[in-house]
């Protein structure tokens, strides 16, 4: 990201990033996460489920804050986001 | 079912055989439950103490896929069931989760009365402007000329503006939000949930497979658009003034917050002067 100036506490806030799981058992594609992302992470893909709705996919994983609007918004409670501690301390 | 809220988390609160759950692609019912269970987890309610009652229709579904003690009451007469529910058991915190059809139109009567009443209950009424699971026909709710299985050429009935029936009739707290404000869905929820009396949020979701493909938003995604294109967050407006026009502005927010005496408060005051308390040992063991 640029910035206009440079922040005082660059060095010490890290900018969280969030990973995406998809239960896929659960999608019934309606697009909610995709259109409402604020940072355009997610698409559509081709893959289908076994009822035949199309999945989606973390296309820009990267970009993704975990600021979790996906799982609020998802109807299905097919979408979750942790960030990367999380998964670093799940592990362990 | 536990009261730790430390493990809580939504999924907790889901009856998982029973997902995925029955609701259309595109609905908006699902946003608003996982609202819901979210702001019940951050209201940090202990979870024993709270009775989810629902009654018929989509949104009745709800009290079988939640976790928590709920129950599926018959048509309209989600109210009733909730009103002695916590008669009954006063500790309870009582939320009915139900639709516009069985709150407003079957169960229309309940719905003042208790809000005249001011029980002390919280009513969370998802709106999606029509009969949704018994073939898309003209509900209550139903915006004028919007097209409906029974009003092909257009609705000419003038609907309900709940949250001015629910104000005039005299709840405490009423709000409206729609399936995409998330968030603001939640924090309200929270709110009305530890508010004393009848608080009453208005969640409008969409419907596509009834109500949107006839009037041309045909998928959720459109009418979640519409929402976010056409939502104007008012607090404090007069409820008089928030009635949903068919493809016009969705008036948003917090519409009423005052305090009043509640049900339980009133009849504890006209008992305690009937029956003075040195004379309540023996009225107790009369009543038994």
């Amino acid at each position: 990201m640029k910035y206009w100036r440079k922040p005082l506490d660059q060095d010490k806030v890290k900018p969280v990033h969030g990973r995406i799981h998809l239960l896929p058992e659960r999608c019934k594609g309606c697009g909610f996460c995709v259109k409402f992302c604020p940072r355009d992470v997610l698409e559509e893909s081709e893959r289908v489920n076994k009822k035949g709705y199309h999945l989606i996919d973390a296309v820009r994983e990267d970009e993704c804050v975990a600021c979790g609007l996906c799982e609020a918004i998802c109807p299905d409670f097919a979408i979750s986001v942790t960030t990367e501690d999380e998964m670093e301390s799940t592990s362990v | 079912m536990n009261g730790n809220h430390e493990e809580v988390n939504i999924e907790g609160l889901l009856r998982a055989d029973r997902i995925p759950h029955i609701w259309c692609p595109g609905c908006g019912l699902g946003s608003v439950l996982r609202s819901f269970l979210s702001a019940l987890i951050k209201s940090e309610l202990p979870l024993d103490k709270v009775a989810v009652v629902s009654g018929i229709g989509c949104t009745g579904r709800t009290a079988g896929y939640v976790k928590l003690d709920s129950f599926h009451t018959t048509h309209g007469r989600a109210i009733p069931f909730a009103t002695g529910l916590k008669l009954a058991n006063p500790e309870l915190k009582v939320i009915v989760f139900s639709g516009d059809g069985d709150l407003s139109s079957i169960g229309g009567n309940h719905l003042i009365h208790a809000a005249r009443r001011n029980m002390d209950m919280t009513i969370i009424c998802v709106n999606n402007f029509t009969y949704g699971m018994t073939g898309g026909q003209a509900a209550p709710t139903t915006p004028l000329n919007a097209r409906t299985s029974t009003t092909p050429y257009g609705n000419y009935e003038i609907p309900f503006n709940i949250p001015y029936l629910i104000a005039a009739a005299g709840a405490v707290y009423v709000s409206r939000w729609t399936a995409m404000h998330v968030r603001r869905l939640e924090k309200s929820i929270i709110e009305a949930i530890h508010k004393k009396g009848f608080s009453f949020v208005e969640a409008i979701a969409p419907c596509p497979t009834q109500y949107g493909r006839k009037n041309r938003q045909a998928t959720g995604l459109t009418q979640m658009n519409y929402y976010r294109d056409n939502s104007i967050i008012n607090h404090g407006a007069d409820p008089r003034d928030v009635g949903i026009e068919l493809n016009g502005p969705i008036n948003v927010g917090k519409f009423v917050d005052i305090d009043r005496a509640t049900f339980s408060d009133l009849q504890a005051d006209i008992l305690d002067k009937a029956f003075p308390p040195e004379s309540k040992p023996q009225t107790e063991t009369t009543r038994t």
